[in-house]
């Protein structure tokens, strides 16, 4: 590790239209170690990756390749120098097999033509050595995100890159596919491929990294050895203000709904073939359901029906006393149904249209087109909304494609809070976002449900989960196995235990 | 509104630059309208004149590129819209009847509203793409503008009320001019008051969020593709009164082309998403006073077609981020922030 340095970027400097993104960064690879940038969303990781990957080019500050000063103007560029990326976002071509994705660019010739049988061949083999086992001859399509996410990783990885840039990688990966991508990082590391790991999954961080370099608001904070940076400083580093204040969201006792209460939302042998095996599910006012499980066991296709987002085959809605049937997004909006869905870029948020208008795109759509909000109401909604969400940087006017993923979800939600729903569906509402906007949905998630909204939370992360609901339903395989109600029952070590046991054993 | 005005800024120059080739060839008169029997005049007013029915075409397709549509039928049902009011006028014994007339009109519009929403359906309902569900009416509607008129061309006579639609003047301004300004403030108004711009480019911009978002996406598609075949029809009926008859095979022949041409100079994306009914404008124009150009500055006809294809290349260019950020380098002197938002997401998929 003592080795010179592989990638040595100074004085990184990245302006966007009046926002300094990055000032005077710093940043060092040396070859075969795992370096992980950390900070907040906002505090310049991606646009610090983006410019050594060339899709931005700096305003000021050199870059050292080997010793040798580079300057990058597109990723193409960087690409044929050995640095490859995988971002958060699979990025790939969804129609095309596995094994056109994997060659892309570089198809195995005969002739004029593509060979197709040796390229279906060498992606076996390569998918084999990294340990994955799919049909490279089917779209990328019908696999899941996570499946694409290795997909593109095992693509990058046969590049032969020299640095390898992870960014987000493990946000849609279950606990199996994570330890199979850390698995293949280790191997790759020891054959000197320097990597710069960017992940909010601090566990993984600690276990995989050698060094991590923390940013704040587009400023350097400093360079550690993980040994020597625990946690707690970590996390210090990173908000800028002491560990302490990463406060713990304990739910108030949550007793205040009464049991026998009508529920609001009581659905019965609700179900969709090939999405979701039908299932019984009551959602009473101002309590939070988690909804936990595996990537792949159901969650998202539960609360979609219960959305309006999908159709329901079989089974009945019933909603605040009154039966959903034909139930689509629009009518469950006007019954007071909200759903964050969980691809905020593609479900959720129109990119190009500004802060304020994604924010009031629900109300508005439930006056019709003819009916436009004045422009005084909607200053004054989506004002107080950024600010009460805390949204960064607070200007209603920019495209919302310009913020980061945090501030993002918080836009989405407000849109929500505007129609004031009585059932809020949130769909891993925070995947990918940084610690402090995490806890401030956390936060907010327990305020409204003390408020006596219902609130249906899916995340892929049990703590969070145990922590913020009242109950708990468990799914497997596309089915609803159990609801865990009692507080002894709501642990992680529980929940997991329902999901090996499918809900039999208790 | 900065973003606004950073989108009209290289149409607006480059029509400032043609028109000052047109005055520096063909002196001051091009620009200054003269009066004569009441009306207004002169080169640069027949150009508008001329430019109506393109103008009202490339604002239905203005909004249908918004929704990440696009609207080929819009020559064919031009076409129609003539027919339909050329044929009822030239079947009935007094052609000069401001009735008739008005009814002729109406039925046009109708039947042409009608159709533009037919396409809508097949979009929004059927889910057919829009460039296969248009091509149909593009192919099919001059045929039907054929059987209208039986396969001749309607001549209608000079003193019919009904040439007035495009020959006529009102406060000495010309009637066409009237028709398309009046229409272009009104898609402004029923855009930009009500939500509907806003919808629309939502609905553009990404359609599955719109919908669970609860937005009325079909309704709104339908809507929009039957604006622009009232518009298209609404042109038509402009240029037969002009010309006084109605040819199904030529009226409004690639129009079409030249409404997208001018969509895109205006600054809207053929992706969906934000549009500019005043780019637009600016685009029509542009194209308008391309045809004299080439004419005053000594150029014989047969390069207009070339000609077009420079400027819009040049425009193209100009728009490009890309060839801006290339081609302004040297002029540069502090690397400035970048003029466009940062292209990341454009660069992921």
């Amino acid at each position: 590790m003592s080795d010179d340095p592989i990638v040595q970027m100074t004085g990184i400097r990245k302006d966007f239209t009046g926002v300094r993104a990055l000032d005077g960064v710093d940043f060092t690879l040396r070859p075969g170690e795992i370096h992980a940038v950390m900070g907040e969303n906002g505090a310049g990781k991606s646009t610090l990756i983006k410019v050594l990957t060339g899709v931005h080019t700096p305003d000021a500050g050199d870059i050292l390749l080997d010793g040798k000063p580079v300057r990058f103007h597109s990723p193409g560029a960087a690409q044929a120098a050995g640095i490859s990326t995988v971002y958060q976002e699979v990025n790939l071509t969804d129609n095309l097999s596995v094994a056109e994705n994997l060659f892309a660019g570089r198809e195995p010739r005969l002739g004029p033509f593509i060979n197709f049988r040796a390229m279906r061949r060498k992606a076996k083999a390569l998918l084999d050595d990294i340990g994955i086992d799919l049909n490279v001859a089917a779209p990328l399509s019908s696999y899941s995100i996570a499946m694409q996410q290795l997909v593109a990783i095992s693509r990058a990885v046969d590049i032969e890159a020299k640095v390898l840039i992870l960014d987000e990688p493990t946000s849609s990966l279950d606990r199996d596919e994570v330890e199979v991508l850390l698995g293949v990082m280790r191997r790759l590391a020891e054959k000197g491929t320097a990597m710069v790991f960017i992940s909010h999954f601090l566990d993984q961080v600690y276990e995989i990294c050698d060094r991590m370099t923390v940013l704040r608001n587009g400023t350097l904070v400093g360079e550690w050895a993980t040994a020597d940076l625990p946690q707690n400083e970590l996390i210090g580093h990173m908000l800028g203000r002491e560990a302490a204040a990463l406060e713990q969201i304990e739910r108030a006792a949550a007793a205040h709904h009464v049991a026998d209460e009508e529920p609001l939302v009581k659905a019965q042998g609700l179900g969709r073939k090939g999405s979701i095996a039908p299932y019984d599910l009551d959602v009473r006012r101002g309590e939070v359901v988690g909804l936990a499980g595996l990537l792949g066991s159901g969650r998202t296709e539960t609360v979609r029906l219960i959305a309006g987002a999908d159709r329901a085959d079989s089974g009945s809605l019933t909603f605040d006393g009154q039966s959903a049937r034909g139930h689509n997004p629009r009518t469950a909006a006007a019954r007071g149904i909200a759903f964050c869905p969980e691809n905020r870029k593609t479900e959720g948020l129109v990119g190009d249209l500004t802060v304020a208008e994604n924010m009031i795109l629900a109300l508005q759509a439930s006056r019709g087109w003819a009916r436009s909000i004045p422009v005084a109401r909607r200053d004054k909604l989506v004002a107080s909304f950024i600010e009460k969400l805390d949204i960064r940087p607070a200007n209603p006017d920019m495209p919302v494609k310009n913020l980061s993923g945090g501030n993002q979800q918080k836009v989405l939600l407000a849109r929500w809070m505007l129609i004031q729903p009585k059932l809020l569906i949130l769909d891993e509402p925070t995947r990918g976002i940084d610690v402090g906007a995490k806890a401030d949905i956390q936060r907010l998630v327990a305020e409204l449900s003390a408020e006596g909204m219902a609130v249906l939370f899916v995340s892929a992360e049990l703590d969070e989960v145990t922590r913020l609901s009242d109950r708990i339903a468990v799914l497997r395989d596309r089915e609803l196995v159990a609801v865990l109600e009692s507080e002894a029952d709501m642990t992680t070590e529980r929940i997991v235990d329902t999901i090996v046991s499918g809900g039999r054993a208790s | 509104m900065n973003a606004y005005a950073k989108r009209l800024m290289w149409p607006v120059l480059i029509l400032v630059a043609l028109i000052a080739v047109n005055i520096i060839t063909t002196g001051i008169d091009f620009i200054v309208p003269s009066v004569n029997d009441d009306r207004l005049g002169g080169a640069f007013v027949n150009i508008l004149r001329r430019s109506a029915p393109l103008l009202l075409i490339a604002l239905g397709m203005t909004l249908v590129i918004a929704t990440k549509g696009i609207d080929l039928s819009v020559g064919a049902v031009y076409a129609i819209g003539a027919a339909i009011a050329c044929q009822m006028i030239i079947d009935s014994s007094d052609q000069t009847a401001a009735g008739l007339v008005f009814s002729a009109i109406a039925i046009a519009l109708v039947v042409t509203a009608v159709i533009g929403a037919w396409n809508g359906v097949m979009v929004a309902y059927f889910g057919i793409q829009p460039i296969v569900a248009t091509l149909i009416l593009m192919i099919a509607g001059r045929g039907i503008a054929q059987l209208i008129t039986g396969g001749q061309i309607p001549k209608v006579q000079d003193a019919s009320p009904f040439t007035e639609l495009g020959r006529g003047a009102f406060l000495t301004v010309p009637i066409p001019i009237w028709i398309a300004a009046l229409v272009l403030v009104a898609l402004a108004l029923l855009t930009r008051r009500t939500a509907l711009g806003m919808l629309l480019e939502s609905v553009g911009g990404n359609p599955e969020a719109s919908r669970l978002a609860g937005i009325r996406s079909k309704g709104i598609t339908v809507l929009v593709y039957l604006v622009c075949g009232l518009c298209a029809g609404l042109a038509g009926l402009i240029g037969a009164a002009n010309l006084g008859s109605a040819d199904a095979n030529n009226g409004g022949q690639w129009i079409e082309l030249d409404a997208i041409l001018a969509v895109v100079i205006g600054g809207t994306a053929l992706l969906g998403g934000r549009f500019f009914l005043l780019g637009t404008t600016i685009g029509v124009v542009i194209i308008g006073t391309l045809e004299d150009t080439i004419i005053n500055v000594g150029l014989s006809s047969q390069w207009q077609f070339t000609a077009k294809a420079i400027v819009v290349f040049v425009v193209a260019l100009l728009q490009s981020p890309e060839f801006r950020g290339w081609f302004l380098k040297p002029f540069k002197r502090k690397p400035a922030a970048p003029a466009t938002a940062p292209a990341e997401e454009a660069v992921a998929k």
